[in-house]
């Protein structure tokens, strides 16, 4: 018995593991894009050069992908496929897949669109419009998956087709501009630098407090030493972190209320898979549906739920991508749905179910933003971009599944 | 003569629990040998190292076919030694046709491309020589099950099999169909076919047996001719050993009843075969109700339909503290008090890859932790208490459930549903593949509980387990209620017979 209490001391969770992994990858991609970037860097066949060029540091200042303005467009370039993933990963979690969400993205944003010009909607109904049929396709997809036993995979396939067919319906194969500045503002306008620093602020308080009141409950409920310190410090990193984004946001325009959006809903996520009876129930349905429903847990209902809940955010992704734009389009959403599932499976979920965080989903979200974003300021070609994050995205499960057979 | 199969010494063990000591067994060719034993005396266990799924090397002793000592690595090498298993779960591909079946991963073929004429020709020889009115080109699907048995025979057949097994091959037939059967086996064994049977049914094994082999706790007990012994004999050979003090000794006061059953009936879901028929029981506070019968006697259906978890139709009364209630999904069971350590906890029990901490507290969360918000600490609190009464050995309550040892798994599992606060709990093969010393743990567990006044139900295979732990024990045959016995009423011979029908 002791043994075991030793080996848990030195040996990582796996679930942590694959974080700092990741976070690593991330930081890898980050500078090799940011050494890229850099104008004296040589051509890539001139391996010769490299070397030197790379110990002259001149880079580190020249490059253009970690300038605040290329971070900013970044971090706005995730923020929708961001938003999806946090949605997609609880539906993986669930052991489902949505395959629907960038036809629904693109119905939803053009349900807003044509409420707004031609059926005049007024604002506050015609963004409510959206999210409310992006929630109701859920209940739709989710009622023929969970009650008739659809599998989740072909009513999604389905809705892929169908919506994408509704768009062009809706739309007459045509573009709808975007008028209003309020609507557009949710796509294209920054908070206050001011504002940022109070939201940065308000966050470290959030991040400690929630540091103290884990080291009180521990006291409370007897749960090893109480070492407030240490909870402190365990915190730091994230205060860090609050405090670095707030000032690279800032440094350009303050954070774009589409990374605001996103933020809040990976908070959203992260406290629903963690801190909810419904989250719980997610892991447990994906991870052994049988032993879930033997304890009394409902999983069609919750199946029922969660596919509501992604065809809610997908709504208001919608929102975002069309203010975005300035415009609905017939071919919106196109192809969303693989990179949001993409974000979930680089960030190490499972398909099969029960396993997979909104952190990696976020995570992964960034990943394949920071491949799009990269590759662009190389002037890499479009089809070889495509043929990278596909191999990419395969290398990167291809590992994970590696590690853990060795493991 | 010498025997086409001998089986000397035969050893195998499985982490923690020894299934097999030193077995001996041998088949004459044209010979008729029945293999009979309590579930889990290892005959399952034996017919699989014979036919290879357990791989040479991983037991000890000897299999000598025709005078060679062989080493079977794979299924393959055993068939081609002349061997072939007909498992009680069919192994057909229902959506193929018959003749495909037969020849399945041996087609006659030219460069990967199917003769199709060849195959179809082959097959309908085959059938003819059975004597079979089936026709090669049907899908197995639609054929019922008696025939499909029959296919699996014609295509052990086609492989040319000397030593053919049948493993509990009447359990799903008709009496017609068994006749059918019985007239095929008897045709077999005039060509020289040497066949083992495994059955529960003592009846059909002294109708067919030429010898009778029973093990027992993974030993042979005796190899006799069937002319020598009688169903009687038989039965007390199989029980025969001594129930031992690995119970530990409790009396319990009983209290009131908790849960009363009436007339309760559960139907197959696609077939309506009724699968518990009748069945009235009630279980009062403190006491442990032990549950015996063979397999697919409708122990575990039975509670699964008082839990809101059968899938077939139910019907039938439920009272709990003596309110009707109805249950139509684990939940509602739950809520009324209900527990249910089910069998298989890799499958139905646990979720393997998550904490012990979120196992124990799955079924029970909205009580320990919130209704939608959960609460860890609280959670964390109610773990480890779990796990200290109920002494699951890990280093701490985020150990993963998948690293545990079984027993610990059956602990975590019984913790799960004791943190539901249930005034009746259910136990289906509590003691399944975990080994003595973890087996006795629980049985300490269970008397314990007992002693704190919950109404505890209690399904067992193990004819030991049922007679040292219950109090009560109710046998089922076939679905229907065969026998009630007190605890000192009951003696293993008792039980079996009325689990076999025979009393």
């Amino acid at each position: 018995m002791t043994e075991q209490v030793k080996e848990s001391r030195f040996k990582l969770p796996t679930s942590a593991l694959r974080a700092y992994t990741m976070i690593a990858a991330l930081a890898l991609i980050w500078m090799f894009f940011h050494y890229a970037t850099a104008q004296n860097t040589p051509a890539f066949s001139d391996i010769g050069s490299h070397l030197g060029n790379f110990f002259s540091f001149e880079w580190i200042r020249e490059g253009i992908f970690l300038s605040s303005r290329n971070l900013s467009n970044l971090m706005l370039q995730t923020s929708v496929t961001g938003i999806i993933a946090v949605g997609m990963l609880m539906v993986i979690v669930a052991g489902q897949i949505d395959l629907s969400v960038g036809s629904v993205l693109g119905f939803a944003g053009a349900v807003a669109a044509i409420a707004l010009t031609s059926w005049e909607f007024g604002l506050p109904a015609a963004l409510l419009a959206a999210i409310i049929i992006g929630a109701f396709i859920g209940l739709a997809q989710g009622a023929l998956t969970a009650y008739l036993n659809i599998p989740a995979f072909i009513v999604t396939l389905g809705g892929l087709l169908a919506w994408r067919g509704a768009v062009k319906a809706i739309t007459k194969s045509e573009t709808i501009p975007i008028a209003d500045p309020i609507f557009k503002s949710i796509g294209q306008s920054y908070i206050a630098p001011q504002l940022g620093w109070i939201l940065a602020g308000a966050g470290v308080l959030f991040v400690l407090a929630v540091a103290f009141r884990r080291a009180q409950t521990q006291k409370t409920y007897e749960l090893g030493e109480v070492n407030y310190a240490g909870e402190m410090l365990k915190a730091l990193p994230s205060v860090a972190a609050i405090l670095i984004f707030i000032y690279v946001m800032n440094s350009y325009a303050g954070i774009p209320i589409p990374v605001l959006i996103f933020l809040a809903v990976a908070l959203l996520g992260v406290f629903i898979t963690n801190f909810t009876t419904f989250g719980r129930y997610l892991y447990a349905i994906g991870g052994n549906a049988d032993a879930a429903r033997l304890s009394g847990i409902n999983n069609k209902l919750n199946i029922l739920k969660v596919f509501v809940l992604l065809g809610a955010l997908t709504g208001l992704a919608s929102l975002i991508f069309t203010a975005r734009v300035g415009s609905a389009s017939p071919d919106a959403g196109t192809l969303k749905e693989l990179d949001a599932i993409a974000a979930c499976v680089i960030g190490g979920a499972s398909l099969v179910g029960g396993r997979g965080t909104i952190f990696g989903a976020c995570l992964g979200a960034l990943i394949m933003a920071s491949l799009d974003n990269g590759m662009s300021l190389l002037n890499v070609r479009d089809f070889m971009q495509d043929i990278i994050k596909g191999l990419i995205l395969v290398a990167a499960v291809g590992l994970d599944m590696f590690g853990k057979k060795s493991s | 003569m010498t025997p086409i199969l001998e089986m000397r010494s035969i050893v195998k063990e499985f982490p923690g629990v020894k299934a097999l000591d030193g077995v001996t067994f041998d088949l004459f060719a044209g010979e008729f040998h029945a293999l009979v034993g309590e579930n889990g005396a290892g005959k399952s266990t034996l017919m699989k190292i014979l036919s290879g799924v357990y791989p040479y090397g991983t037991y000890g002793g000897d299999i000598i076919v025709e005078g060679g000592v062989r080493h079977f690595k794979t299924v393959r090498d055993a068939e081609s030694a002349g061997i072939a298993i007909i498992f009680q779960e069919l192994s057909l591909i229902k959506e193929l046709t018959v003749a495909e079946n037969i020849f399945l991963g041996r087609e006659p073929s030219k460069f990967g491309v199917i003769n199709w004429l060849e195959l179809y020709t082959k097959a309908g020889k085959l059938l003819k020589d059975l004597n079979l009115p089936i026709n090669p080109k049907t899908p197995v699907g639609n054929l019922g099950v008696g025939s499909q048995q029959l296919v699996e025979i014609a295509k052990a057949l086609s492989q040319n099999a000397r030593i053919l097994v049948l493993d509990e091959p009447t359990a799903a037939l008709t009496e017609a169909e068994v006749e059918t059967l019985f007239g095929i086996l008897r045709d077999l064994k005039d060509r020289g076919v040497g066949m083992i049977y495994i059955s529960h049914k003592l009846g059909e094994v002294f109708e067919m047996s030429d010898r009778i082999t029973v093990l027992r706790d993974g030993r042979t007990v005796g190899t006799n001719e069937a002319k020598d012994l009688s169903v009687a004999k038989v039965i007390a050979l199989m029980v025969g050993r001594e129930v031992g003090d690995i119970f530990p000794l409790s009396r319990h006061e009983f209290g009131e009843t908790v849960l009363e059953i009436k007339n309760l009936t559960a139907f197959e879901a696609e077939t309506n075969k009724k699968l518990v028929d009748n069945v009235s029981f009630n279980v009062r506070k403190g006491e442990v109700l032990g549950i015996s019968g063979l397999m697919g006697a409708g122990r575990s259906e039975l509670l699964m339909a008082i839990f809101g978890a059968h899938p077939g139709r139910a019907t039938g009364e439920i009272s709990v503290e003596g309110k009707r209630v109805s249950i139509s999904n684990p939940s509602e069971a739950i809520k009324n008090g209900i527990g249910f350590v089910t069998e298989d906890r890799k499958r139905f029990g646990l979720i393997l890859e998550q904490t012990i901490l979120d196992n124990m507290t799955l079924a029970g969360l909205k009580q320990i932790s919130g209704a939608f918000v959960t609460h860890r600490a609280r959670e964390s609190v109610a773990a480890r208490k779990s796990m200290t009464d109920l002494h699951v050995k890990a280093g701490s309550p985020l150990t993963v459930a998948g690293t545990l040892s079984g027993g610990n798994q059956q602990k975590v599992v019984l913790g799960k549903w004791l943190l539901t606060n249930p005034k009746v709990l259910f136990l289906d093969e509590p003691t399944r593949g975990i080994d003595v010393g973890a087996k006795q743990e629980i049985y300490a567990n269970i008397n314990e509980l007992a002693k704190q006044g919950l109404a505890i139900v209690m399904v067992s295979s193990e004819l030991p387990e049922v007679i040292g732990l219950s109090d009560r024990i109710l046998v089922l045959h076939e679905g229907k209620l065969t026998g009630e016995f007190t605890r000192t009423e009951a003696t293993p011979e008792r039980v079996m017979a009325a689990a076999t029908g025979n009393n």
